[in-house]
């Protein structure tokens, strides 16, 4: 019997590669996400590469109206979640026009988090099913170029610290991915990228963390250390620091 | 869509470009850039010379377009987006029994950049270009309209071999061909010869050929190497050879003539006097190269051109004095290849006709240069092409002499991009769209 995944935010380049591992594996998928065009590619190169059934479905992260429908494509049965979604408007344009943070924070935050409670039910009455939920390095320290995004991947990460808690009683898990620089749409061309992962790399640590049910991964992972060090730096130190 | 800066180099590196560059994940990105800001798509930026450069300019890559979105398993028909990896579609229809049905040296390049300059395989004396096997294509022409182009169209004939100039190709419709199995069994002769190779080529019956030449053997030995009679079969996939990767650019002498001397005379012996067949994975034998990531880097930091040329059947001797003159200088690199081409061609400014190709590695040296201008005229005088996909060197008057139609495609470019935004560094060298 073939997993089933839904994939939230199914367009962007890790969703992508996660679900071209996924279909070697012979899972059933649920491509979700606003870009029908471009999800039903996905999911068509999908099922050519051994996905049992791929199919894409409207998935908007500030429409709670479309999230019923995402579980409803998935079937019966246990379901398994990734989540991707979010939006990374640039620092300065949101300093020059706060109500931004509004769509930054339902993009990262709200929405998500508003859809993967309903799958928390599923996994809750199945007993079984995994919760994967992309946050980002940014989200552990508020800095000076992106705190916006950085609080709304924060909020996320807590969200999915208090989700694990839930559903380990269930019988489920979740999984909290933080990736450093990952060579997507989001980050090309922007200045001041470095050791930059390939999206397929990190589609391997999450199947990876999935199957060894790890808690918080940090990919790749030496991004853990760099972390871990920017976290230690004291607040009247940080505070003038411009990293 | 954001735009990176970026310095970057065909395959040879021995031109570069600096310049602004694109990659966009969605068809709908890319039409957007089409729309707003159009540029020339150079997929997975393979061309080995300036097919693929934009120097001061803006260039699309089209390597994350790259989902086979459509695949017919009994008729053997695949729709994907212009950024798949030859290679990737290989590996991605072989278990389903099905091949591509022309395949370059290389599986790194993009089946967008194999429509763009149409490229040949092995098979090409029996199978004809890769445009051959297009039930059509989606083409999004400056301004950001996507049109379907069927074959047998005007518009067709432009594109296909039309290095890019007359729109950004979105995807392919590419009938496969059948395949036995996944592995392909090889017999591969020694040759001693120049009359023997050219004998031995004519007369494979296999479908799949080619001919490994030492460009270092003269006298006697003038055109002696292997040739390589490949047919797919049926059988165990054997384990795939380690990948090797080349750390960082060669020092200089690592192709000095002597060590292209010994190994040529090494890798030419590899082969036992009375021949032997052997089974090889798919993706060995047709991209023979793809197992040394990054080989390139062998020729050093000035890198490398490749001459390739093909000559019309008869004119055979006139490509004998060139590989004549190529052992004499010294300058040639263990990469040499002859092959048998056919007629087919499927575009105006298509390379292909029926005859003899040579293909030949220099590393970017001053007597190399020279070299190569040298065989540009020998190519010209016999009749013959310049491979535009490999090509940095070639002069503007001798390339347009050899590929008579081009006014007629220069029409149709420009009918089609009109503000001239897909005009890339060859095309201005060699004055294509004049």
């Amino acid at each position: 019997m073939s997993e089933t995944w839904i994939l939230l935010g199914a367009s962007s380049a890790m969703a992508r590669a996660l679900a071209r591992a996924l279909a070697r594996n012979g899972a059933r998928l649920v491509l979700a996400g606003r870009d029908l065009d471009d999800l039903g590619r996905t999911a068509a190169d999908a099922e050519m590469r051994g996905a049992a059934r791929a199919v894409a479905v409207r998935f908007d992260a500030r429409d709670p109206a479309s999230f019923d429908a995402v579980l409803a494509a998935a079937g019966d049965g246990v379901v398994n979640a990734a989540c991707f979604t979010g939006t990374m408007p640039p620092q300065d344009r949101i300093d020059a026009d706060p109500a931004l943070i509004d769509g930054t924070i339902a993009d990262s935050l709200t929405g998500p988090a508003r859809m993967l409670h309903l799958i928390a039910a599923r996994i809750e009455a199945e007993g079984a099913g995994t919760i994967v939920g992309v946050g980002s390095v940014a989200g552990d320290r508020g800095r000076l170029g992106n705190y916006v995004y950085g609080a709304a991947k924060g909020g996320f990460a807590v969200y999915l610290s208090g989700l694990r808690n839930r559903l380990t009683r269930a019988g489920g898990h979740v999984v909290t991915v933080k990736p450093g620089f990952v060579d997507t749409a989001m980050t090309w061309g922007l200045p001041g990228m470095f050791l930059v992962a390939a999206p397929e790399a990190v589609a391997r640590d999450i199947l990876r963390a999935v199957a060894r049910r790890r808690s918080v991964i940090y990919t790749p992972g030496f991004w853990r250390l760099i972390m871990l060090i920017i976290r230690a730096i004291p607040e009247p130190v940080f505070k003038k620091m411009k990293i | 869509m954001r735009w990176a800066e970026a310095e970057y180099a065909g395959w040879g590196r021995a031109v570069r470009a600096t310049g602004r560059l694109a990659r966009p994940e969605r068809a709908s990105a890319l039409a957007a850039i089409m729309a707003d800001a159009p540029a020339p798509a150079i997929g997975a930026n393979r061309s080995y010379g300036d097919a693929a450069l934009n120097d001061g300019g803006r260039a699309v890559l089209t390597t994350r377009l790259d989902r086979i979105c459509g695949f017919d398993r009994d008729a053997g028909v695949i729709e994907a987006e212009a950024g798949v990896r030859l290679g990737d579609l290989l590996d991605a229809v072989a278990p389903h029994g099905w091949l591509p049905p022309v395949l370059p040296g290389t599986g790194h390049a993009t089946l967008g950049g194999a429509v763009a300059m149409d490229v040949h395989g092995k098979n090409h004396h029996r199978d004809g270009s890769f445009g051959q096997h297009l039930d059509g294509l989606t083409l999004i022409q400056p301004g950001g309209t996507a049109v379907e182009v069927r074959p047998d169209t005007p518009l067709f004939a432009a594109t296909v071999g039309g290095l890019g100039q007359t729109g950004a190709i979105e995807r392919v419709r590419l009938r496969l061909t059948r395949t036995k199995g996944e592995v392909m069994i090889v017999t591969e002769r020694r040759v001693p010869d120049w009359d023997a190779h050219l004998a031995a080529l004519d007369g494979a019956a296999a479908p799949y050929t080619v001919g490994w030449i030492d460009a270092t053997a003269t006298g006697a030995a003038l055109g002696r190497g292997i040739v390589e009679e490949g047919a797919t079969g049926a059988g165990l996939v054997p384990p795939p050879r380690p990948a090797r990767r080349v750390p960082l650019d060669a020092p200089g002498f690592a192709l000095a003539p002597p060590v292209v001397r010994a190994f040529n005379a090494a890798y030419w012996r590899r082969v036992p006097a009375s021949g032997r067949t052997v089974v090889r994975p798919l993706a060995d034998f047709f991209f023979p190269l793809d197992r040394i990531g990054d080989w390139n880097r062998l020729y050093g930091r000035r890198g490398f051109h490749q001459f390739q040329c093909v000559v019309p059947t008869d004119r055979a001797p006139a490509l004998r004095a060139m590989l004549e003159e190529v052992a004499r200088s010294g300058l040639a690199s263990p990469l040499a290849v002859l092959k048998r081409l056919g007629p087919g061609r499927a575009g105006t400014m298509s390379f292909p006709m029926e005859g003899w190709t040579l293909a030949v590695d220099l590393r970017n040296t001053p007597e190399a240069v020279r070299l190569a201008e040298r065989l540009e005229a020998a190519a010209a005088t016999a009749g013959g092409r310049i491979y535009l996909a490999k090509d940095a060197l070639a002069s503007g008057a001798t390339i347009r002499a050899m590929y008579p139609a081009h006014a007629e495609w220069a029409a149709a470019a420009d009918a089609a991009d009109p503000d001239r935004t897909l005009v890339t560094d060859m095309v201005r060298r060699l004055g294509l769209r004049p």
